[in-house]
C-alpha cells in the first residue's frame, strides 16, 4: 500500500479523479430529476422535495459526499494540471493538436475551472439562500374567502395558517398581539404557550422563479446558466468515458457502449438542465 | 516509372548549441529536394549545404532508417514523426510536402527529455523506466526452457506482441499535451503482464515502473488519445488501461 502511494502517484490521482467524477455524474442525474419538477410539477411538490433534500439523513450523507467530491475533484485536477504544465517547460513553435485529439480532452482543466466558478455562484444563489438566508419566504397560497383574497401559509402537516395572523418574531407578536409567530425560520409557534404548533415550507420555488424572471437580471442569469451547461456538456463529453479508461476499464466489447452512453449523457443532461431556466424566463406564467 | 519531382522548401529548425545554451528557431532555404527522398535524406542534403557554407550541420538522431530502431524523432509541422500515421520520421517521404512549403522541425519537448543539441534529446529516462522493471528474470545458466513448452493463449500472445512492438521512440511523450509517458510504460507493462513468464514479477514491475516514470517528471494521462494516433507502431490505449488495472491490483495486494 505504502509503496504504491494510493494518493500520490500519477495513476492514483487519476483513479480519484475518475471515482469522484463518476459520483458527480450520479449527482447530476439526481439533481436534474429534482430540477425538472420546476417544469412538470407544482410549487408545493417542489418545496416538499426541497425540504426532503435538506432534512433526510441519508440525503445528508450523500450531500456531504457531493461537497467532498467537488472539492477533491477540483484540488486533484489542479495538482494534475500543475504537474502536466511542468512536464513541458518549452512548448512547440508549431503544434497541431487537433490532428490527434478532441477539443474537450485538451481543455478539461479550463472547462473544469469554469464549472467550479458556476458551482460557487450557483450555490450562493440557491444553496446558501435555502440554508442560511433569514429572509427566506415560506410558501403560501392565495384563496378567496367571501370575495376577499386571503394569504395562507401551507404547513408540512397539510394544514394552513393565515399569513395576516402570523408575526415574523416573538417580539413582533408581543407588540401586535398576533396568536402565532415564526421561530427557527420555518416553525410556527403559539405566542402564549411558546410551543411549536406547525412548520412551513421554505419557498425555494418562489426564489428560483423570481431569480430567473427578475426584470433586470433574469435574462442575464438565464443566458449565463445556458452557457454554463454548454461548458458542462463539453467537460462530460470527454470526462465520462475517460473515467472508465482511468480505472482500467477498456474492453473492445464494452468501451464503444460506454463511449456512446457517455456522449448521450453529456448532451442530454446539460440540455435538460438548460431548458429549465429558459422555460421559467420565457414561458412560465 | 517515377513520378518524383524536385521541390524547393523553407525549413524552420530548432538550433541549440548544447544542453545548457538557449536555442532558437532558424530559417533555411533548401532547393531541389527530390520528392522521392526521405525526410532524413532531405536533412542530410541540408547538412551538406551547411557544411559547404562552412556552417555547423544540424544534429538529429537516426540509426536504422527503416522504422524499427526508435532512434529518429522530430516534431514536424506540429506532429510527432510528421504528417502521416503509423510511421517513424525515417519512413516519412518528401512526397508528403509541396513546392514552396515551410516546414517546422523541432525536438521532442519534455522535461524528462532534455535537448542535448539541436534536434537531439536525451531519452535515457525511458531506459531507467525499463531498468526499474521492464524485464523478466530468467535463469540462463544452461537450463533454459524452450519458449514453446509453455502454452500461451493465442489472444494474449497477440496482445503481448502488439505491445512489444513499441520501439521506445518517445513520440507518445512528444505529442501528449501533458508530456506523459503512459503509452510507453503501458506497453512495457502489458507486454509482460499478458504472458505467464511475466506474471512472476508483475506486482513489483508495475509499481516500480510507474514510480520511476513519475520520478522522471513525465506528465499525467488525460486520455486524449493523441499518443495512440501518433505512435508509429500503433500501440493501443488499451495498454494504458491494462497498466491502470495492473497498478490498482498491485496497490491493494
Amino acid at each position: 500500500m505504502a509503496k504504491s502511494a494510493l494518493l500520490k502517484s500519477s495513476l492514483a490521482k487519476k483513479y480519484w479523479m475518475a471515482l469522484t467524477g463518476l459520483f458527480l455524474c450520479l449527482f447530476l442525474a439526481g439533481h436534474l430529476a429534482g430540477n425538472l419538477q420546476l417544469i412538470f410539477s407544482d410549487a408545493l411538490h417542489f418545496n416538499q422535495y426541497a425540504l426532503f433534500m435538506t432534512s433526510n439523513p441519508a440525503v445528508k450523507i450523500l450531500s456531504y459526499l457531493t461537497y467532498f467530491s467537488i472539492l477533491f475533484h477540483a484540488v486533484d485536477g489542479f495538482l494534475l494540471t500543475y504537474q502536466n504544465v511542468k512536464a513541458r517547460p518549452i512548448g512547440y513553435a508549431k503544434n497541431n493538436p487537433s490532428a490527434n485529439s478532441s477539443f474537450s480532452s485538451r481543455n478539461m482543466a479550463v472547462l473544469g475551472t469554469l464549472i467550479l466558478v458556476f458551482i460557487v455562484t450557483h450555490m450562493v444563489n440557491f444553496w446558501a439562500v435555502m440554508h442560511f438566508d433569514k429572509n427566506m419566504p415560506l410558501q403560501s397560497i392565495t384563496v378567496e374567502v367571501m370575495g376577499q383574497k386571503q394569504e395562507l401559509y401551507v404547513t408540512t402537516n397539510g394544514g394552513y395558517m393565515p399569513v395576516s395572523q402570523v408575526a415574523k418574531s416573538y417580539e413582533e407578536a408581543m407588540k401586535t398581539g398576533a396568536q402565532t409567530y415564526i421561530e427557527h425560520r420555518t416553525d410556527f409557534y403559539n405566542t402564549q404557550a411558546r410551543v411549536k404548533i406547525g412548520e412551513g415550507y421554505k419557498d425555494l420555488h418562489k426564489i428560483t422563479v423570481a431569480f430567473f424572471k427578475d426584470a433586470k437580471l433574469g435574462l442575464i442569469a438565464t443566458v449565463l446558466y445556458v452557457i454554463a451547461m454548454f461548458v458542462l456538456a463539453f467537460h462530460l463529453l470527454h470526462g465520462f468515458s475517460s473515467a472508465f479508461q482511468s480505472l482500467g476499464l477498456n474492453h473492445p466489447k464494452y468501451t464503444p457502449a460506454i463511449k456512446g452512453f457517455g456522449k448521450a449523457f453529456a448532451i442530454v443532461v446539460p440540455l435538460l438542465f438548460a431548458i429549465i431556466p429558459v422555460y421559467i424566463h420565457f414561458f412560465l406564467k | 516509372m517515377s513520378t518524383a519531382k524536385n521541390i524547393n522548401i523553407t525549413l524552420k529548425i530548432w538550433r541549440q548549441k548544447n544542453a545548457k545554451s538557449k536555442g532558437s528557431m532558424e530559417t533555411y532555404k533548401l532547393d531541389n529536394v527530390s520528392t522521392a527522398s526521405s525526410f532524413l535524406e532531405m536533412l542530410d542534403q541540408l547538412n551538406e549545404q551547411l557544411v559547404n557554407e562552412r556552417k555547423e550541420p544540424v544534429a538529429f538522431d537516426h540509426d536504422c532508417r527503416e522504422g524499427i530502431c526508435g532512434m529518429c524523432s522530430l516534431y514536424i509541422n506540429g506532429r510527432a514523426h510528421g504528417p502521416d500515421t503509423g510511421i517513424t520520421t525515417c519512413q516519412l517521404h518528401m512526397r508528403m510536402f509541396n513546392d514552396g512549403d515551410t516546414i517546422y522541425v523541432e525536438p521532442w519537448r519534455s522535461r524528462a527529455f532534455p535537448v542535448i543539441k539541436d534536434l537531439v534529446v536525451d531519452r535515457s529516462a525511458f531506459d531507467r523506466i525499463q531498468q526499474a522493471g521492464g524485464f523478466v528474470s530468467v535463469n540462463t545458466s544452461g537450463n533454459t526452457i524452450d519458449a514453446n513448452a509453455t502454452p500461451i493463449n493465442k489472444h494474449d500472445a497477440d496482445k503481448s506482441f502488439e505491445a512489444a512492438a513499441c520501439i521506445g521512440c518517445g513520440a507518445c511523450v512528444a505529442t501528449c499535451k501533458n508530456g506523459s509517458a503512459m503509452l510507453f510504460v503501458g506497453a512495457k507493462v502489458s507486454q509482460y503482464a499478458l504472458l505467464p513468464q511475466g506474471k512472476v514479477e508483475a506486482t513489483q514491475r508495475v509499481l516500480n515502473m510507474v514510480r520511476q516514470m513519475d520520478e522522471e517528471g513525465f506528465g499525467n494521462c488525460t486520455n486524449t488519445g493523441a499518443c495512440e494516433i501518433e505512435c508509429p507502431k500503433g500501440i493501443s490505449l488499451e495498454n494504458i488501461a491494462r497498466m491502470n488495472r495492473e497498478y490498482l491490483k498491485a496497490s491493494i495486494k
